[in-house]
């Protein structure tokens, strides 16, 4: 009976061509079991598809939109990676986003009747410097006291969200805004500039794309990213080489802290104007399935990016036309990431039909 | 052919790339120890594991007490009468000797009945064991002997016994021999699998001598010497390797003082009080057992564990014990560790990478933090040239090298980094003999140019061949030196083993 069933073999060669078939096999599957879900809750599979990948981009305001979407998931993503290289699990970008708005929008809100050139830098810089700051505290637990930066990272997620509900209901909450959990709405050269009249695609876009060309020279070219390559690869021959561990532990954090807080700026300074409770639809989260889609590489990031932010806007959409909770977005975005991981077995492995030899 | 217990006709194994086992045939007489000889790759594992059904031949048949042997697992092997007993031990640490022969066990039997049955083939056999110790503070012989009794309690006719004495030290070899020459007198065929020549000439009736998966020859020991049999095993005369008292100088380069640490972990062994010099120009071997503390005093010697109780480690009056790996690198030394996969290289990354990574610091393959691809190109190039690595070029994955060739890039990169002191673990460990021949030229060359080598290895025959003087290592302790040109064997092995 052996002989019609699929044996598993081991890879004897490398194959670079696989590392860019498993997003692909992922995505076709995700997009497989889609069909089967929009059917079995009795939607025409393909009309439901078509609403959910297609539509969404088939106006230039639309297309916009994915950009905008896209921009914090990539920019976070390529922060993620600085860790994930290098074996380090930081999953609390999304506190360190919460914490680059709070510090970035806080600039926003103390000079809200000050107009100047230098307020978005100066909200930059805070922005970066809040989710660096943020990122840090699990980066030294994690050297000082060898905690796991996991737990940590995650927990700082949910302190990062109660301040800033603390902030938009106190302190910081809009006098004029009829008791509503939000701040004053930042004045106009507190904003990012918009890239086009009349779309909301924004500066943060330039940024973005800056860093990853940055990121990916880093990586590729440099003596840091070949020490978090080594690092992640083999913990024992980054000790033989001598690098100093919590060093580049403590660099990764802090770049993918600062990378998170400056999308948490781009989203308050960009598209949103003010601060609230809802700045992120956990963006920082939903990153880290960017991240892996775009297996760590800059240029796999752009476009993982591009298929995650589609999931947002078709769940809007699918919410919209078909009356489907826009959490089915959510269910893509893990069906995506249940694929992605089962598919990385054919990295080191190949299915092989026929008889076993 | 009623005198063959195995008559193993035309066996063939492929697997991608490779013909592993070609028409391989040749016969093994009842109650004989049966030595299969041949280097790391000759096909004696693939033939071995055939034998014991982990895996099948793609042709060829295995004649077992006159029937064909049919079977498709360990334990079908098991039920016939083929036990096995791997290189590596697959024994559960932390269990008593007692619980581990237990779990050994196919079929049901009861605990008395058991107990009896080990007791009668510890006495018969003289396998001294504590059955109630645990396994973990048990020496690498007295876990073999753990391993023996497991398979002996299965009675099988055909014990195989893949390198057995590659973590023994010379008396329990000595008294593995006595062990098997008994089990052949009660009836018990014994198929030994080596790359060791004068262990085929001591314990072995007949020998088959394999090579690239072929048979070359199978014949009694008769009038074979270890030379005759390394020549047929090799297909060429190797090199004679000599080395030379001259060249070491009468000037101290690294000194060990009373160093001690402790890691009160069952898993590693604490560090007591070792001391040490070396001369420049002068190799010193560290021999011992596996497990005594080897690994621990290289990393100590490396840098990459800097946690010391106390001591000093001089190197040219100077005091480096603080210094990490990169920093002594700086000072000219060198280090090739035991593992070369994930240690002192990274499967996962080309050469040129791992070219980078034990010369990342301070030289002219970074600049401002960029690497130098071009430079570092010709560099790693030039390793491969003067260390005849086979490979396909400088951007090759370290994994797609063979065992001998990874070494030999490996040990290049660190000799053409022009140390004054090389510190090396094993360096010859798993490779074939060419390759090992090779590297052990290559140190002797380099301790001629003045630099002192510190050779830690378990091979005997190895340090003997190569170090000007010899230490051994023993539960975390150092013997004092011996000279290598008037040793005495039997103090060594003695020593080995714990005795004074």
């Amino acid at each position: 009976m052996n002989f019609f069933l699929p044996s598993i073999v081991l890879r004897t060669q490398n194959s670079s061509s696989v590392n860019f078939l498993v997003p692909l096999i992922a995505i076709v599957f995700t997009l497989l079991t889609g069909s089967l879900i929009f059917s079995l809750l009795g939607f025409d599979p393909i009309y439901s598809l078509y609403t959910f990948f297609i539509s969404p981009i088939s106006s230039l305001y639309g297309f916009s939109e994915l950009l905008v979407k896209a921009t914090p998931l990539a920019l976070i993503a390529i922060g993620l990676s600085y860790c994930f290289k290098n074996n380090i699990y930081n999953i609390g970008a999304e506190g360190q986003l919460t914490m680059g708005a709070i510090f970035g929008g806080g600039v926003a809100i103390y000079f809200y009747n000050v107009e100047g050139f230098w307020l978005l830098p100066l909200m930059l810089l805070a922005g970066v410097l809040g989710g660096s700051l943020w990122a840090l505290i699990p980066a030294l637990l994690k050297t000082k006291f060898n905690t796991n930066e996991i737990l940590t990272s995650l927990m700082l997620v949910y302190v990062a969200t109660f301040i800033l509900d603390y902030l938009v209901v106190g302190p910081w909450k809009d006098p004029s805004g009829f008791s509503y959990p939000k701040s004053r709405p930042f004045n106009e050269s507190a904003r990012m500039p918009e890239l086009f009249n009349g779309l909301r695609v924004h500066f943060g876009l330039v940024i973005t794309l800056i860093l990853i060309f940055i990121s990916w020279f880093i990586f590729s070219k440099t003596i840091f990213g070949f020490q978090l390559k080594v690092s992640g690869l083999s913990i024992k021959a980054a000790r033989f080489a001598g690098f100093n561990q919590n060093k580049l532990i403590i660099s990764a954090f802090i770049i993918c802290g600062g990378f998170a807080g400056l999308a948490g700026l781009g989203e308050v300074s960009g598209p949103i104007g003010l601060l609230y409770r809802d700045i992120s639809p956990n963006y920082g989260f939903t990153a880290i399935i960017v991240a892996f889609l775009g297996r760590l590489h800059p240029i796999g990031i752009i476009f993982s990016s591009l298929i995650i932010a589609l999931t947002y806007l078709g769940a809007e959409d699918a919410q919209i036309f078909l009356q489907i909770p826009s959490a089915v977005g959510f269910i893509f975005q893990g069906l995506l990431l249940f694929y992605l991981l089962g598919a990385e077995l054919l990295i080191n492995y190949k299915i092989q039909f026929g008889k076993i030899s | 052919m009623g005198q063959f217990i195995l008559d193993i006709q035309n066996i063939s194994k492929s697997f991608p790339r490779v013909k592993a086992n070609n028409k391989v045939s040749f016969g093994v007489k009842k109650n004989t120890v049966h030595a299969i000889l041949g280097e790391n790759g000759a096909g004696k594992s693939t033939f071995v594991k055939i034998l014991y059904g982990l895996i099948k031949q793609d042709e060829g048949k295995i004649i077992y007490k006159n029937n064909e042997l049919k079977i498709s697992s360990p334990a079908e092997a098991r039920k016939v009468g083929i036990g096995m007993i791997f290189q590596h031990f697959s024994l559960f640490e932390s269990l008593t000797v007692r619980e581990n022969l237990m779990l050994g066990i196919d079929d049901y039997i009861s605990y008395k009945k058991l107990e009896i049955k080990i007791e009668n083939l510890i006495q018969k056999y003289k396998l001294t064991l504590d059955l109630d110790a645990p396994v973990i503070s048990l020496s690498s012989g007295q876990k073999q002997r753990v391993e023996i009794v497991r398979v002996l309690l299965q009675n099988p006719k055909i014990l195989v016994m893949d390198e057995p004495t590659s973590v023994l030290s010379p008396q329990e070899v000595k008294s593995l021999f006595i062990t098997l020459n008994a089990l052949v007198k009660d009836e018990t065929t014994i198929l030994y699998i080596t790359h060791k020549l004068e262990e085929v000439i001591t314990i072995c009736n007949s020998v088959t001598i394999m090579r690239d998966g072929e048979v070359i020859e199978t014949s009694s020991i008769g009038s074979n010497t270890a030379k005759t049999l390394a020549n047929k095993m090799l297909g060429k005369n190797l090199e004679e390797i000599s080395k030379d008292f001259s060249a070491i100088k009468d000037q101290i380069n690294f000194e060990v003082n009373n160093l001690s640490c402790k890691f009160n972990d069952p898993f590693f062994t604490d560090i007591i009080n070792i001391s040490f010099k070396v001369n420049k120009g002068e190799i010193l071997g560290i021999a011992g057992v596996a497990g005594n503390g080897q690994t621990e005093l290289m990393e100590i010697l490396s840098g990459e564990n800097l946690n010391i109780e106390s001591g000093k480690i001089l190197y040219n009056n100077k005091r480096i014990e603080k210094l990490n790996p990169q920093q002594r690198r700086n000072l000219s030394i060198s280090f090739v560790p035991e593992d070369r996969l994930g240690h002192s290289a990274v499967p996962e990354l080309s050469l040129n990478e791992n070219t980078l990574l034990s010369r990342f610091y301070n030289n002219k393959f970074t600049k401002n933090g960029l690497i130098q691809k071009k430079i570092l190109d010709d560099h790693t190039k030039s390793i491969i040239n003067l260390f005849n690595v086979k490979c396909l070029d400088a951007d090759s994955n370290a994994s797609s090298l063979s065992g001998g060739n990874l070494q030999k890039y490996v040990i290049g990169r660190e000799i053409l980094s022009e140390p004054e002191l090389l510190i090396i673990s094993h360096p010859t460990w798993g490779i074939d003999a060419g390759a090992e021949n090779f590297i052990r030229q290559s140190l002797i060359k380099l301790s001629k140019l003045g630099t002192s080598i510190i050779v830690i290895s378990q091979d005997l025959e190895e340090l003997i061949q190569i170090s000007h003087k010899l230490s051994i290592i023993y539960n975390g302790t150092l013997s004092n030196t011996f000279n290598t040109d008037s040793i005495d064997i039997e103090k060594v092995g003695l020593l080995m083993g714990g005795g004074k």
